[in-house]
């Protein structure tokens, strides 16, 4: 149409026309002409935009103002085997700037240091550091309420990111299984670690609204869900757990020892119902975390048993057939010569039983027996028994000790290995080698995790080690060290029947020597002996008290603590006295 | 006296013009509560402002043109005073200076210039039978250059264009034949070119960031490519009042005032701007109309410039925010937030009413 006009329009324009002015009215229609076409030109312009490329505008804007965020997925708990919280995961804000965007208002920076307390000073090398990156984090995990104070501010290039700090309510009383997270909640140690991989979850991603500046004005729709880790379940049973701790923690001052470690087993289905260790730390407070702090003893550190490893030379001894609990040895003159090295007992015990040998805890009588055994039986229960194998259980950092393989053995090395030196363990691996004999002579998996009947999982087989008749004489013989007169009775508990053994070691030096004045005080205990359910080991390192036995030092702890579990637990009595 | 009068008038005052222009700025007055962010104040200042261009509107349509026929050289000499104190004592905004400070208000003096030139080429012009010979076309291509060079040294491309037009416009319609006007048309490439030379670095950037935004779309591009991306999303229908999101999370730069029409779309859509367009064309019709009805050389060339002069308002706005014309600096008329472009708007209309209501009397 405005073709047509503008064709009439010039073809008007004569030679004539050209000369001479056309009158107002024509300069009229001219303006209209023009006012005409420029508006079509706008609406043109308009539709072209609003309908033809509406599509590709809107989703330039959307580009622009709808991003994707990650959606943190929350971090699973971690419940002891009754439900009660040893970790969990609560909401904090982080602080992070857009150094750029944040130099605009450089003049609010000591506002901004003085809530997030540090020094102006900092904030600057902070930013500054990053001038050309894009993201600084200025403060870590701060409290909500905070945060809020921050953003208030309104400054430009100030953002927020929504975290969760793992928090673990029983502080330090579950630290060593537990372990802790980095700030990024990755599990870096303990069951954090183990189970790193059901707690984390997946996170999510969602779409919101920003504005220029970044800031978050809405949140249009969840794109994926985040899923939420798993809850993880321990075996461990938060009441034993305290009570272990507080006992252990106590011994340990009163011992003035250098450290500690107690491991409570269900000697039927290997689940530690407890393990405790001192030093220790509170996962909460990152600046009480190091090394010696937070290693969990009873798995990471290996140490000589002594004396808590002669019931298994004696259980060799009776599987063999060789020997029976009235077989008598001659520990006369109470010492025993082999090459250079002279095998001692704390007296002469003359000529005594197997059972004796356990009750005295006789050296000589455990060497006899053990020279006497071929060296590969005696090998292979040992090794049975878990000595110098990992107990599987999975736990970071855990070592599996040293048995030396029997073709080493010579004479002086199996006499010492009889009565615990020459070999080395956890303090778990020794407990499992106690609810073995407790369990019928079979040894059950550790698990940090209760135990299911349905559960076919081949890690968690039980295995076979002794008959069940030659456990229950060894328990036997464990029974009568804790009794008046016997070396354990420190541990005893009254209307209970308690099989244990005492252990005090001398502890290897750095050189290779053995200290004459640093000591193992362990003690090693099954209870209720008649109907055994627990499995109580306990050591503490280097006590500097009034004693260093296992017997004074280590055994007062398992009475104290299984008094109080067996109660708990509803165990009934085995031992009434009449 | 009284008995002349047109009955149809009251207080001299066109009364469709009338109704268009405050249905405009109550549209204005909409829209800037949504550009603006929701902000009361900002709206209560900008009302305040319309209420003085309405009140200056009122005053002018009450004097006879003849009155001030006078006044014109004089109004005209002292505006080129001011642009030179402008370049001399002016205040700095954004780079270029523009604004007085009279101590009580500052204002733009190229803001008088733009009704000041077409009054003063008219004054001019009429005093001679039509068409203007040779001598006469040059001087009145003197009277408008000279502020234009004035405002453009500022530097302010927008307003010194819109000048030169005013002034053009008038000669146009003065019945320049068109043997000039061909003349002229051939001579603009060369015009153009001396104007690229003359041009600051940053408005030579403006040109060529229109014909490609994309090639520093963060830079010079920005304005441009957000303001098509806020039009065009806007689509037939509009996001809905106060639901733009490229200006209500703050992609879009100067939404209150001279990118006003990217919300405006982005906020009502096609149906919107027909709307709007629909009522600047009923504002600019009876404009031309009273131009029309005017009596006299000097009223009818001064009446038409001025509706031509809004409607380069409306088309070089429109036409800078949807990306076909450079991006200039100049408001869309009675819609942008600003109080001197929209005084000197409002005091063109009362030229053009006085115009129109005082057209027995000078008859008689």
């Amino acid at each position: 149409m405005s073709t047509y006009f503008l064709t009439r329009q010039l073809a008007r324009l004569t030679k004539k026309q050209l000369l001479t002015p056309l009158s107002f009215w024509q300069r009229r229609q001219w303006i209209f002409f023009i006012f005409i076409s420029l508006t079509l030109i706008l609406l043109w312009r308009a539709i072209n935009l609003q309908i033809t490329h509406q599509n590709f505008l809107q989703k330039q804007g959307e580009a622009r103002h709808v991003h994707t965020m990650p959606i943190n997925a929350n971090r699973g708990i971690i419940l002891d085997r009754h439900g009660q919280l040893l970790a969990m995961s609560t909401p904090v804000d982080s602080v992070w700037v857009n150094p750029k965007q944040f130099e605009q208002s450089v003049e609010h920076w000591p506002q901004v240091a003085d809530l997030l307390k540090i020094t102006t000073k900092n904030l600057e090398k902070m930013v500054e550091v990053r001038k050309k990156k894009e993201f600084v984090y200025l403060k870590r995990h701060i409290v909500p309420e905070l945060a809020k104070k921050i953003m208030n501010l309104n400054l430009a290039g100030v953002f927020l990111q929504r975290e969760y700090r793992r928090y673990y309510p029983t502080g330090e009383i579950a630290a060593h299984v537990v372990g802790f997270t980095d700030i990024d909640e990755r599990g870096i140690e303990g069951l954090e670690l183990a189970f790193n991989k059901y707690l984390k979850g997946i996170s999510g991603t969602k779409r919101v609204v920003k504005d220029k500046q970044g800031h978050i004005i809405a949140d249009v729709e969840a794109v994926k869900m985040p899923l939420s880790g798993r809850t993880i379940q321990l075996s461990l049973d938060l009441r034993l757990q305290y009570l272990a701790y507080r006992e252990l923690k106590a011994a340990v001052q009163q011992n003035k020892a250098k450290a500690a470690s107690a491991v409570i087993l269900d000697v039927h289905t290997g689940e530690v119902l407890a393990m405790v260790n001192q030093p220790g730390y509170n996962p909460n407070n990152h600046q009480t975390r190091q090394s010696k702090n937070y290693r969990n003893r009873a798995v990471t550190d290996i140490f000589e048993p002594g004396s808590t490893l002669k019931p298994f030379t004696i259980a060799a001894a009776l599987e063999s057939g060789l020997y029976t609990p009235t077989t008598l040895i001659n520990t006369h003159p109470g010492s025993l010569q082999l090459d250079k090295y002279t095998v001692k007992d704390s007296r002469n015990y003359g000529i005594i039983d197997v059972s004796t040998v356990i009750k005295y805890s006789s050296n000589v009588g455990a060497s006899k027996i053990a020279l006497s055994l071929p060296k590969q039986y005696l090998w292979q229960i040992l090794h049975n028994t878990g000595f110098g194998q990992s107990t599987v259980s999975g736990f970071p950092g855990e070592v599996s000790g040293q048995l030396t393989h029997y073709h080493q053995w010579m004479p002086a090395k199996i006499a010492t290995l009889s009565f615990g030196y020459g070999v080395n363990m956890t303090l778990l691996q020794l407990a499992r080698a106690y609810a073995m004999l407790a369990n019928e002579g079979i040894l059950p998996p550790i698990r940090f995790t209760p135990f299911h009947e349905q559960e076919n999982i081949e890690r968690y087989l039980p295995i076979p080690v002794l008959k069940a008749e030659t456990a229950q004489q060894v328990l036997t013989m464990l029974k009568s060290v804790v009794t008046a007169k016997g070396t354990g009775k420190l541990a005893r508990i009254p209307n209970y029947q308690v099989a244990g053994k005492t252990g005090t070691a001398r502890k290897l030096l750095p050189t290779g020597q053995y200290s004459n004045h640093e000591y193992f005080a362990l003690f090693a205990g099954i209870v209720p002996a008649n109907k055994p359910r627990l499995a109580m080991v306990v050591l503490i390192d280097t006590p500097k008290g009034a004693s260093y036995y296992g017997g004074k030092v280590a055994a007062p702890i398992f009475a104290s603590v299984m008094t109080h579990a067996l109660r708990l637990l509803n165990i009934p009595p085995d031992g009434l006295e009449h | 006296m009284q008995a002349n009068w047109d009955t149809n008038h009251f207080f001299h005052l066109d009364k469709p013009l009338l109704l268009g222009l405050m249905l405009l700025s109550s549209i204005g007055l909409v829209v800037l509560y949504s550009a603006g962010g929701e902000d009361i104040s900002l709206l209560v200042r900008q009302i305040q402002r319309i209420g003085m261009g309405f009140a200056i509107m009122i005053i002018l349509a009450q004097i006879r043109p003849q009155y001030f026929l006078d006044w014109i050289p004089w109004i005209y000499l002292s505006g080129i005073l001011l642009l030179i104190a402008v370049l001399i004592i002016g205040q700095s905004s954004h780079g270029s200076q523009r604004w007085l400070n009279l101590g009580l208000f500052r204002f733009q003096p190229s803001e008088i210039m733009k009704i000041s030139v077409p009054l003063t080429v008219c004054w001019y012009l009429a005093d001679k039978p039509l068409p203007p010979n040779i001598t006469r076309i040059t001087i009145a291509l003197l009277i408008t250059l000279v502020p234009v060079l004035l405002i453009a040294k500022q530097p302010d491309l927008g307003t010194a264009l819109l000048v030169a037009a005013s002034g053009i416009f008038v000669l146009f319609l003065s019945g320049l034949q068109w043997r000039w006007i061909i003349g002229f048309l051939s001579l603009l490439p060369v015009l153009l070119w001396s104007l690229w030379q003359v041009m600051h670095p940053y408005q030579r950037e403006r040109v060529l960031t229109l014909l490609n935004p994309e090639k520093d779309a963060l830079g010079a591009g920005y304005h441009i490519i957000q303001s098509k991306i806020a039009i065009g999303s806007g689509g037939l229908y509009g996001k809905g009042w106060l639901n733009g999101t490229q200006s209500h999370l703050e992609f879009l730069p100067e939404r209150s005032t001279d990118f006003i029409f990217a919300v405006y779309s982005e906020e009502f859509g096609l149906l919107g701007v027909l709307l709007l367009l629909g009522i600047y064309i009923f504002i600019l019709t009876r404009g031309m109309f009273l131009a029309a009805q005017a009596q006299g050389t000097f009223a009818r060339l001064l009446a038409s410039s001025l509706v031509m002069t809004f409607f380069v308002y409306i088309f070089v706005n429109m036409g800078m925010v949807a990306g076909i014309l450079p991006v200039v600096g100049l408001p869309l008329p009675l819609i942008s937030y600003g109080g001197t472009s929209l005084v000197t708007m409002m005091a063109s209309f009362g030229l053009l009413m006085a115009v129109h209501t005082h057209r027995r009397l000078l008859s008689s």
